[in-house]
């Protein structure tokens, strides 16, 4: 028994020490910050799952990226500024020699990491959340709002809103119901620049974290009674939002919920309360994409899957994971083509690769994709790509889409973040790049 | 042998009241300190600096903080984490809207900001003890992070709330390198914290301890309480906002309120408890094990698993990190009530006659 | 008024549901003297250990049952193997102990029974009472009465336990001293396992509560911290003061939400809503500079 053992033992550390070896030929180390435990490690497991059984496919499917193997190390954060930090510093030797970029899945770390990543040349990409003004690349050169951000997401739903009440919400009534934290607060500047320009009525109010109480706000909207609420929650607050709305007789279907309020990890939990209620998102759940499917097939037929629980395969945060993870390999694609196809790339020139991203509606098709994500193309002075969402509605069971893609409104939010990005760079004392001279 | 007081005379008060009155403890602080401050500059990594020595030696300051206060002076906080905000978001505006006011000084500013607040909220410690006034120090934690979120000109109106440090020059000198930051942060840590083994054995640090053993007694003997719990409450307050200002400028880079949550509290009082209640030394060695052990968790757990063949998921493991934290804070509470410090001193004891049985 | 009531209410029903938190953490703290932090992931490992049960094809009575078997091991076992080892340690080396063993829970009860937020259904639909509403345009919920029936049955049965069973009349002996207990002849041991036992159970029920209310996941938890307010106002020793003092922090803690940040405003400007974090702690703290022990609790003499 015990020499069974040992020569287990030295097979794995040949196997250890042979792939050492091979990573002298090239491959592509991806640094996962992630979380799986903790108020939000439910939501962590599906997004990192779908994200890391995406890397495991391309190895599996294609052999990797061009040739390129990838390789990752996962880093337990437990959604903390300070953890996250640790992992990061951890993984960042590692990362100086190739590197693809860094998902922190927490508007907190990524806040935290804005700096570091510029002094260590390692991409971030924050794929719906963190700092929404790093949509000027020219004063965050290595961070990456992609897809859309909170500002545009909070002016595509009043978009949303307008069409469906005809193209009018004059005199109409909004409440805004937050999260009182960074996330919540954001589109708030937003959501006020839409009400002078729709004279609409907004009001606004705070939950106290966690938000697992929400009687008194409720009720507070009962008295108000709105059109309709827009909803910004996390973790346990959304469950006890839908609840609280039936518990005050509010109908749902006039709630609607930021991407990050909007997964089965939200709505199940809250049972039949549920039903009705919508909320934004720019990816589709289920297996009817071909990729999740493949996914499913390739990665888990090869007992490779990272999900120990395979039913969260096809919700919402695992389809999210996989199109943040579709979004990396692209841009790593990318990359390779301007500085050598079949070479590992280093966290400059992915960046580069990040900042020229252009995936076609056919690109997404070719990778089996279409309705993971919208089009996006990035430059150095749009770091977001898109600004585009969709509106999805659970009807008790599922998630149905009822929208097409919507457009936040650019010429709106976008001299937001400009302002906001120019005061950043002035309180650092710094000067940003010259976006002209980047093409 | 080692650790023999025998023949070490005093022949004067000066001698006899000196910080270190053992000639071991002087030697000993001596290599240590040339240590730190010489030999691990030299030797460590960027990733040992940012990710574990600083904040180690931030943890360690507010450690001390709260070891002050509930180790010396017997008052249990759970508010550790809401001081060191303050101090955070203090130095964050003394150099924000004092034109050429040197860090330093902002820092002793912030410091004494949180002492401040710190007086207002053991003001209830004068009426009220033990679990009650932990719970009463939750008030201020909770409402100390709400305020900082609520007026927006703290932060100095960011939409998110989220502040960003300003760069560190100190006489001309700009720290970037994580190895400048963590000599500033050793510094200032290593003179707190001689300050405090100084402070502890005062008659201010007597009267904290004569407080702590019986309140009714101590008054009873002459000390007033209400100077001394509140000076306790203010000198440990000070401590925990040095700590967050350095938290906040030379580990984080920016912070948010909520990042000062109640778990960090949590945090640091665990630090205490493992390291020595009542014992400078212990809070250093409590805040060593507790940010240590999920690290060597988070590195060990994955590979034992991979080596052993086991099927866990990713989620499992991460689970199982904090069941074995959890574990393991009991296991030691078991093993060892008083601490790591405690181990030091039987240690010490040992060393006494060591090698020789008797 | 007729929405001052509304929040009155309201404030009061969901009091309740901080009572039953706090029923459990006051059971611990009278008959053994810890301070029981880890009483929130009770209510955690309950829950999920019904949400679990009821996954794997039971039906509720039967998870309910389970769950209380396994609560009550669970409780049995933390005082074998950790409290009992801890005998005559200063309070808060308890209290730190009770904190390692909520980290442990939180670890090992979604190894066991999985992390994903889960429904838990109790057949009570969360609707405003249609009579009440129709009538007065007032939103009582019907979710809320329930559990509010379910405090009093779980307060009358405790004190149905405590005042005329045997072992019950032991635990109040323990409670108010343990030497004389001993002295007597009680079984301290055995008797801190029931009491782990009774709290496991008390668990279980603010669990079932909470678990409908909100979903099974992992943010009950949480539900300690509206509890310690509760603890403070009633006392940390009474069980009638649990419910008086959750009652009292639910509708201030409701009226304040309402009516003291349109104050606020007005005085500052700005937005300072998303008081209830912190609110019910200061109210406790000014009960507590009216009266030290609480509500209910014991007053305290000091001898040197």
């Amino acid at each position: 028994m015990f020499k069974h053992r040992m020569s287990a033992l030295t097979a794995a550390v040949s196997i250890a020490l042979l792939s050492q070896a091979a990573l002298a030929a090239e491959e592509q180390f991806f640094p996962v910050l992630s979380y799986r435990i903790g108020p939000y490690g439910a939501n962590g497991q599906s997004f990192f799952g779908g994200f890391v059984d995406y890397l495991s496919y391309v190895n599996l499917k294609e052999n990797g990226i061009n040739g390129v193997k990838i390789t990752w190390e996962e880093c337990e954060t437990e959604y903390n500024n300070a953890k996250g930090i640790e992992c990061y510093e951890r993984m960042k030797d590692k990362a100086a020699i190739s590197t693809g970029p860094i998902h922190p899945m927490s508007t907190g770390i990524s806040y935290a990491l804005i700096d570091k990543t510029v002094a260590d040349k390692i991409p971030m990409a924050m794929v719906g959340y963190g700092r929404t003004d790093a949509v000027d690349g020219s004063v965050f050169p290595y961070a990456f709002p992609l897809v859309t951000t909170y500002q545009m997401q909070a002016s595509a739903i009043i978009r949303f809103l307008k069409e469906k009440e005809k193209g009018h919400l004059e005199g109409k009534k909004i409440v805004f119901l937050y999260h009182d934290s960074a996330y919540g607060k954001e589109p708030i500047v937003a959501l006020q620049e839409e009400a002078k320009l729709n004279k609409f009525e907004l009001t606004v109010i705070p939950v106290a974290h966690p938000g697992n109480e929400q009687g008194a706000q409720w009720l507070k909207i009962r008295q108000e009674n709105p059109d309709y609420v827009v909803f910004w929650g996390w973790g346990v607050m959304n469950q006890t939002a839908i609840k609280a709305a039936q518990k005050i007789g509010f109908s749902r279907d006039k709630i609607v919920g930021s991407w990050w309020a909007g997964s089965e990890e939200d709505t199940v939990p809250a049972g039949d309360a549920a039903k009705g209620y919508m909320s934004a998102t720019w990816n589709v759940a289920g297996k009817d994409v071909p990729l999740i499917a493949d996914i499913e097939k390739v990665v888990y037929g090869a007992g490779q899957g990272n999900l120990g629980n395979t039913s969260k395969i096809g919700t919402i945060l695992y389809n999210r994971g996989v199109s943040a993870a579709v979004l990396s390999i692209e841009a790593i694609r990318k990359a390779q083509e301007k500085y050598g196809k079949g070479k590992a790339m280093t966290g400059e020139q992915v960046r580069w690769g990040m900042e020229n991203l252009d995936i076609s509606d056919a690109r997404l098709k070719e990778i089996g994709a279409t309705n993971l994500l919208p089009e996006i193309k990035t430059s150095c002075d749009n770091h977001e790509g898109s600004g585009k969402i969709k509106i999805q509605q659970w009807d008790g069971t599922q998630w149905v889409v009822v929208s097409g893609w919507i457009e936040g409104n650019k010429g709106l939010i976008h001299p937001l973040f400009k302002a906001s990005a120019e005061q950043y760079a002035k309180e650092k004392g710094m000067t940003p790049r010259d976006c002209a001279k980047e093409m | 042998m080692l650790y023999r007081e025998a023949g070490q005379f005093k022949t004067s008060y000066a001698a006899d009241q000196q910080l270190f009155p053992i000639r071991q403890d002087r030697i000993g602080i001596l290599i240590l300190l040339a240590v730190v401050f010489l030999v691990i500059p030299g030797v460590a990594g960027d990733y040992w600096f940012s990710a574990i020595l600083i904040p180690f030696l931030i943890f360690s300051l507010a450690a001390l903080g709260l070891n002050i206060l509930t180790g010396y002076a017997g008052q249990l906080s759970l508010g550790s984490a809401a001081f060191m905000a303050v101090g955070a978001y203090a130095a964050y505006n003394f150099q924000l809207r004092i034109d050429g006011i040197p860090i330093l000084v902002s820092f002793v500013c912030a410091g004494l900001t949180a002492a401040g607040i710190g007086i207002l909220f053991g003001l209830p410690s004068l009426w009220i003890k033990g679990f009650y006034l932990a719970v009463a120090t939750l008030a201020a934690q909770f409402f100390i992070v709400w305020c900082l979120t609520k007026f927006p000109w703290l932060s100095n109106y960011s939409s998110s709330g989220v502040i960003s440090t300003q760069p560190l020059i100190i006489f001309g000198h700009a720290f970037t390198s994580p190895q400048e930051k963590y000599l500033l942060v050793l510094t200032i840590v290593a003179v707190m914290a001689l300050a405090a083994k100084n402070m502890v054995r005062s008659s201010t640090g007597r009267a904290w301890m004569a407080v702590r053993d019986m309140d009714v007694a101590a008054s009873v003997i002459g000390i007033r309480l209400m100077p001394v719990k509140l000076l306790a409450f203010a000198v440990s307050s000070f401590y925990c906002g040095v700590a967050g200002a350095l938290y906040a400028f030379c580990y984080l880079g920016s912070v948010e309120p909520d990042g000062f949550s109640l778990d960090m509290s949590f945090r640091i009082l665990f630090m205490i408890i493992i390291g020595g209640v009542g014992s400078i030394l212990g809070s250093f060695l409590g805040a060593a094990f507790i940010l240590l052990l999920p690290v060597f968790l988070d590195i060990a757990l994955p590979w034992a698993a991979r080596l052993l063949g086991l099927p866990f998921s990713s989620a499992t493991v991460s689970h199982i990190q904090v069941l074995v934290f959890g574990a393991l804070i009991m296991f030691f509470l078991i093993v060892e009530p008083h601490g790591l410090a405690r181990l030091w001193q039987i240690t010490k004891e040992k060393l006494r006659l060591w090698p020789f049985p008797h | 008024m007729q929405f001052f009531l509304e929040v009155l209410i309201s404030g009061l029903l969901s009091g309740v549901m901080y009572a039953l938190v706090a029923l459990g953490f006051v059971l611990i703290y009278k008959a053994s003297g810890v301070f029981n932090f880890a009483q929130g992931a009770m209510v955690y490992l309950a829950a999920l250990s019904v949400a679990g049960c009821m996954e794997k094809g039971a039906p509720l009575w039967l998870a309910i049952i389970l769950a209380f078997v396994i609560m009550t091991l669970f409780g049995i076992a933390t005082e074998k193997f950790v409290l009992r080892k801890l005998v005559n340690q200063p309070p808060i080396t308890l209290f730190m102990a009770t904190i390692g063993l909520a980290f442990f829970i939180e670890g090992l009860a979604p190894i066991v029974f999985g992390s994903e937020p889960r429904a838990l259904d109790l057949g009570i639909v969360d609707e405003p009472i249609a009579v009440i509403l129709d009538a007065w345009d007032m939103v009582i919920s019907k979710f809320d009465l329930v559990a509010a029936g379910v405090a009093a049955l779980l307060v009358t049965a405790l004190a149905l336990f405590f005042q005329y069973t045997r072992t019950g009349r032991a635990l109040r002996a323990v409670a108010d001293d343990h030497q004389a207990a001993l002295s007597i002849g009680i079984p301290l041991q055995h008797i801190w396992a029931i009491v782990w036992g009774i709290a496991g159970f008390a668990a279980l029920v603010a669990g079932l509560m909470w678990g409908a209310r909100n979903g099974v996941q992992f943010a009950l938890t949480f539900t300690a911290l509206k509890a310690l307010p509760v603890l403070i106002i009633g006392g940390f020793t009474s069980v009638p003061g649990a419910i008086a003092g959750g009652l009292i922090i639910g509708a201030s803690e409701k009226l304040a939400e309402i009516y003291l940040p349109p104050v606020m405003e007005s005085m500052f400007g700005g937005n300072f809503g998303g008081i209830e974090g912190w609110f019910p702690y200061v109210l406790a703290l000014f009960f507590l500079l009216v009266r030290p022990e609480g509500l209910f609790g014991e007053k305290h003499i000091d001898r040197v």
